[in-house]
C-alpha cells in the first residue's frame, strides 16, 4: 500500500514540474519563430527602406527649342547632317532659359550636367523619326543626371554623398521649387535593360532572361522529371541497380550548384558548341539542377496515393499503363507540380551555376529569344550591388524587391495549386 | 491523356531546341571578356557605343583578368571573345597558348591606370602609411622586430606596434579576396614593395624564386585582415560605419565615395588622378585589353568599338572615363596607341 500511495506522490510531485518542462519546450518552439520572423522583418525593412527610392525617377521637363542653327542641323533628314549636330546644344539653351547668368564656359558645363547623360540622344532620336519638327518648340521631359537624382532623393541621408557643386545645388533647389525638376514613378525600371547610368537603368531585360531561362529549365525538367518519377516507383524492378540510381539521385540533389555550371560549360558550350550566355544554356544547366528535386517530389507524390486505388483500377482491367495514366498521375498531380514550382523558384534565385557560363554580363539589349544574349534577375542585383555608382543600391534592392515578388507569386501558385487540386481521402 | 500528350509536346520542343543550336552560329554583338577592374570602364564605352551607333551594345562579362585570358585565347571562332580585358599585361605564358591556339594577331591597347587606395572613414585619423609599414601589418610572417634575418609569425597587434608614429589602434584591414584583380595588385605592388625592403628577403628572390613569393604575397590570416567578398561597394559601406577599420579597393569607388571616406598617403603621395597618372602614388596599375584581328570583319562593330574607346572624348584627359575614375595615359602614349589600334598592330610577343 505504501509503495502504492508513494508512487502516486511521486507522480503528484513531479507534475508540477512536468508542466514546467512542457511550457519551456512550447517557449521554445516561440522563440524559435519569433527569431525567424524577427529576422524576415530586418530583412524586409532594410531592402524596403534602401529600395522603395529605386521605384522613383526624377526627371527634368524643359521647352526645348530645336533651332537648327543652335545644333548646326539644315536638314535632319540627312542622316550625315545628324552625326555632326550638336544635340546638346538645345538643352543647355532650355536650362539657360531659367539661369541666365549661366554664361561662362565652366557654369555652362555645369548647367548641363543637370539633365542625364542621354538626353541629347532623346532629342536626336526624335528628329530622326520625327525630321519635320526640326524648328519647333518641343515640351520634353528628360531624366535628370544621376547625381542630381541623388541630391533630390537623398539629400539629407547621411550615407550619401552629394556630388553637385553648391551652384549646382542652388540651381536644383530652385527648378525643384518650380516644377522642372520632378520625381515620378521609375517606369525606366520596368522597361529597358542594363545600363551604368542608374537612372537609365532597367530590370525588363533581366525579367526577361529569367522567364526565357524558366521556360527552358521547365520544358526539359519536369516531363524528364515526372517520367523519371513514375518509371522508377511504379515499373522498376526493386535490384541493386535502382537501389543505385536512387542513392545517385539523392546525391545530386546535394550537389552545389556550382557544379552543374561546370558540368554545363564542360558539355554544352563545350561539346556542343552553343554560344556563351544564352538562356537555353542556363535552362539546360538549371534543369540538370532541379532534376533531383523534381523527381525526388514526384516520387513522393506517388507513393501517397493509396494503393487500394491501384488495386481497383487493376480489378476492373486496366492494363498497368492506364492505371498509371488514368489514376496515380492525376492523384499524384499536385504533389509533384507543388515539387516543381519550389525547384523552379529555387533555380530562379541561382547565380553560381551562371557565372561560368556567361551570363554574368553586361547585356543592355532586352533578349528577343532562347539564342540571344541575356541574364537573369539574381546576376542582375548582384551587378547593381557591385557598382561604384550610388544609384545603384537602391537599385539593387528594387531589384531584390522584383525577384521576391517573383518568388512569392511562385509559392503562392504551388500553395493554390496543392489546395485546388488536392484529394483527400 | 491530354496531360500526357502536352508533356509529349513539351519534350518534342526541347529535342528540337537542343537541335537548332548547331555549333559556330553567325554572331552580330561584340564579346568582350575579362578584369572587373576595366569592366567599369568597358560597359561604359559599350553602352555609349551602342547608344550612338547602329551596332547591337556589345556584351561584356566581367571574369577576371586571368579567367578572359584563357577564353581569348581558347582559339578563333564565334564562340569565342573578340575582346578581353586586363588589369595586368599578358603574360608570356598566355601569349604562347594563344599562339598555340591559332590566335596569331593580337592588338594590344593600353587605355590608363587605375590606383589602388587604402582608405578609412572621414571621421578617424587620416593615416600615413609606407609599403613597409604595409607589409609589416598585412604579411603572415615578417622580419623578427628583435632583429635578425629570421621571420616570425606577425606579432603586431596595433599600428603603433610597428612604428610609434601610428595611432594606437589595432590593425583592422578589409580587402579584396584571392580571386580578385585587385588583391593581385595589392600583393604584387604594395605587399611585395615593401617586402623587398629586407635585404634578406631580397636575397631569397634570387635563390628561390617561390619562396619569396609565399614571402612576400602570403596575407595574414590570424584576423587583422579581413577578406571581404569581390564587392567594393561593400568595404566601403562597412568603413563608413566601422571608423577603425581600413579598407583596401579601386581609386573609382574612393572617388565616387569622397564625402564618407578618405585615402590614407602611401610613401608620403596622396592618391589623385595626377600623382596615379605620373606613377608617384605607389600603388597603381596599367590598364590593358586585347583584340582578336582574326574577328575583325567577321563579327560587325569590333573596331569601331576599339575606336570609340580610344577617342579623346572617352580616355582623354576630359573624357568620359574619367569621370568614372580611368586615370588616363600621358597625351603622346594615347596618341601612340591610338595610331596603333587604327592599323590593328599585332603584337610580337617580344614586348613582353
Amino acid at each position: 500500500m505504501t509503495d502504492q500511495r508513494s508512487q502516486a506522490e511521486i507522480v503528484r510531485q513531479s507534475l508540477k514540474r512536468r508542466y514546467r518542462k512542457e511550457r519551456r519546450f512550447r517557449f521554445y518552439g516561440i522563440a524559435a519563430i519569433g527569431v525567424a520572423l524577427l529576422s524576415l522583418v530586418i530583412l524586409f525593412t532594410d531592402i524596403i527602406g534602401k529600395g522603395y527610392t529605386g521605384f522613383i525617377k526624377t526627371t527634368i521637363t524643359l521647352d526645348v527649342v530645336l533651332d537648327g542653327e543652335v545644333m548646326y542641323l539644315q536638314d535632319a533628314a540627312d542622316p550625315e547632317q545628324l552625326d555632326m549636330a550638336d544635340f546638346q546644344a538645345p538643352i543647355i539653351r532650355a536650362l539657360q532659359q531659367y539661369f541666365p547668368e549661366a554664361q561662362d564656359r565652366r557654369d555652362v558645363r555645369e548647367l548641363s550636367r543637370l539633365a542625364g547623360s542621354y538626353a541629347s540622344n532623346q532629342v536626336r532620336d526624335l528628329l530622326k523619326a520625327q525630321p519635320e519638327l526640326l524648328g519647333t518648340t518641343q515640351t520634353l521631359e528628360f531624366l535628370a543626371h544621376d547625381s542630381v537624382s541623388v541630391y533630390v532623393k537623398h539629400a539629407d541621408n547621411p550615407s550619401y554623398s552629394i556630388r553637385l557643386s553648391e551652384q549646382q545645388q542652388r540651381w536644383v533647389d530652385q527648378l525643384v521649387a518650380d516644377g522642372v525638376i520632378d520625381t515620378a514613378f521609375n517606369d525606366v525600371l520596368f522597361s529597358r535593360g542594363d545600363s551604368r547610368e542608374p537612372s537609365n537603368a532597367g530590370i525588363l531585360g533581366a525579367i526577361v532572361g529569367s522567364l526565357l531561362t524558366m521556360v527552358v529549365t521547365l520544358v526539359i525538367a519536369f516531363p524528364v522529371g515526372v517520367a523519371a518519377a513514375i518509371y522508377l516507383e511504379e515499373f522498376a524492378p526493386q535490384n541493386r541497380i535502382t537501389d543505385f540510381i536512387e542513392v545517385n539521385i539523392n546525391n545530386l540533389a546535394a550537389v552545389p550548384s556550382i557544379i552543374f555550371g561546370l558540368l554545363g560549360l564542360a558539355v554544352f558550350i563545350g561539346l556542343f558548341g552553343m554560344p556563351r550566355s544564352v538562356p537555353v544554356v542556363g535552362g539546360l544547366v538549371l534543369a540538370l539542377m532541379t532534376l533531383p528535386t523534381i523527381i525526388i517530389s514526384s516520387r513522393a507524390a506517388i507513393k501517397s496515393v493509396p494503393p487500394s486505388i491501384r488495386e481497383a483500377a487493376e480489378g476492373i482491367g486496366a492494363s498497368k499503363m492506364q492505371v498509371v495514366l488514368h489514376h496515380v498521375l492525376p492523384l499524384a498531380m499536385p504533389g509533384m507540380l507543388t515539387g516543381s514550382i519550389i525547384g523552379m523558384a529555387q533555380a530562379l534565385g541561382e547565380t553560381a551555376p551562371l557565372l561560368l557560363i556567361g551570363m554574368v554580363a553586361f547585356i543592355v539589349e532586352v533578349p528577343d529569344g532562347f539564342f540571344s544574349s541575356a541574364t537573369v534577375l539574381p546576376v542582375q542585383i548582384y551587378l547593381w550591388a557591385g557598382s561604384a555608382e550610388q544609384g545603384f543600391v537602391e537599385l539593387a534592392s528594387a531589384g531584390i524587391m522584383v525577384l521576391l515578388t517573383f518568388l512569392i507569386s511562385m509559392n503562392a501558385l504551388a500553395i493554390w495549386l496543392r489546395k485546388r487540386l488536392e484529394r483527400r481521402w | 491523356m491530354i496531360k500526357l500528350k502536352s508533356a509529349l509536346a513539351t519534350l518534342a520542343l526541347a529535342g528540337s531546341i537542343a537541335a537548332v543550336s548547331a555549333p559556330a552560329m553567325a554572331r552580330d554583338t561584340v564579346n568582350i571578356v575579362g578584369s572587373s577592374t576595366v569592366y567599369p570602364f568597358a560597359t561604359v564605352v559599350a553602352e555609349r557605343f551602342g547608344r550612338n551607333t547602329d551596332f547591337p551594345t556589345p556584351k561584356l562579362e566581367s571574369t577576371g583578368s586571368g579567367g578572359g585570358l584563357k577564353l581569348f585565347c581558347a582559339g578563333i571562332g564565334t564562340q569565342h571573345p573578340d575582346i578581353t580585358n586586363a588589369s595586368r599585361r599578358m603574360k608570356k605564358s598566355e601569349f604562347e597558348l594563344c599562339q598555340s591556339n591559332g590566335v596569331k594577331e593580337i592588338t594590344e591597347v593600353k587605355i590608363g591606370s587605375d590606383g589602388i587606395v587604402i582608405a578609412n572613414s572621414k571621421k578617424a585619423e587620416k593615416m600615413d602609411l609606407t609599403l613597409e609599414q604595409i607589409f609589416l601589418a598585412l604579411a603572415k610572417e615578417v622580419p623578427d622586430p628583435k632583429g635578425g634575418d629570421k621571420l616570425v609569425a606577425n606579432p603586431y597587434k596595433n599600428w603603433s606596434d610597428i612604428d610609434a608614429g601610428l595611432p594606437n589602434k589595432p590593425i583592422s584591414v578589409m580587402g579584396p579576396p584571392p580571386t580578385s584583380g585587385t588583391r593581385d595588385a595589392f600583393v604584387e605592388i604594395a605587399m611585395e614593395g615593401g617586402c623587398k625592403k629586407y635585404d634578406f628577403i631580397a636575397k631569397i628572390k634570387g635563390e628561390d624564386k617561390s619562396k619569396y613569393k609565399s614571402i612576400c604575397h602570403s596575407m595574414r590570416e590570424d584576423g587583422p585582415f579581413i577578406e571581404a567578398g569581390e564587392n567594393d561597394n561593400l568595404i566601403v559601406q562597412r568603413l563608413a560605419q566601422d571608423t577603425d577599420t581600413l579598407g583596401i579597393f579601386g581609386y573609382s569607388f574612393l572617388m565616387e565615395n569622397e564625402g564618407q571616406i578618405q585615402a590614407s598617403t602611401v610613401n608620403g603621395v596622396e592618391p589623385t588622378p595626377d600623382t596615379i597618372a605620373a606613377e608617384e602614388y605607389p600603388v597603381a596599375r596599367s590598364l590593358f585589353f586585347y583584340v582578336k584581328k582574326a574577328h575583325v570583319g567577321v563579327v560587325p562593330g569590333i573596331q569601331e568599338y576599339v575606336q570609340e574607346f580610344t577617342t579623346e572624348g572617352a580616355w582623354g584627359d576630359n573624357g568620359y572615363l574619367v569621370d568614372v575614375g580611368l586615370i588616363p595615359n600621358p597625351r603622346d602614349v594615347r596618341m601612340q596607341t591610338a595610331k596603333n589600334v587604327k592599323e590593328l598592330k599585332a603584337m610580337t610577343g617580344q614586348e613582353l
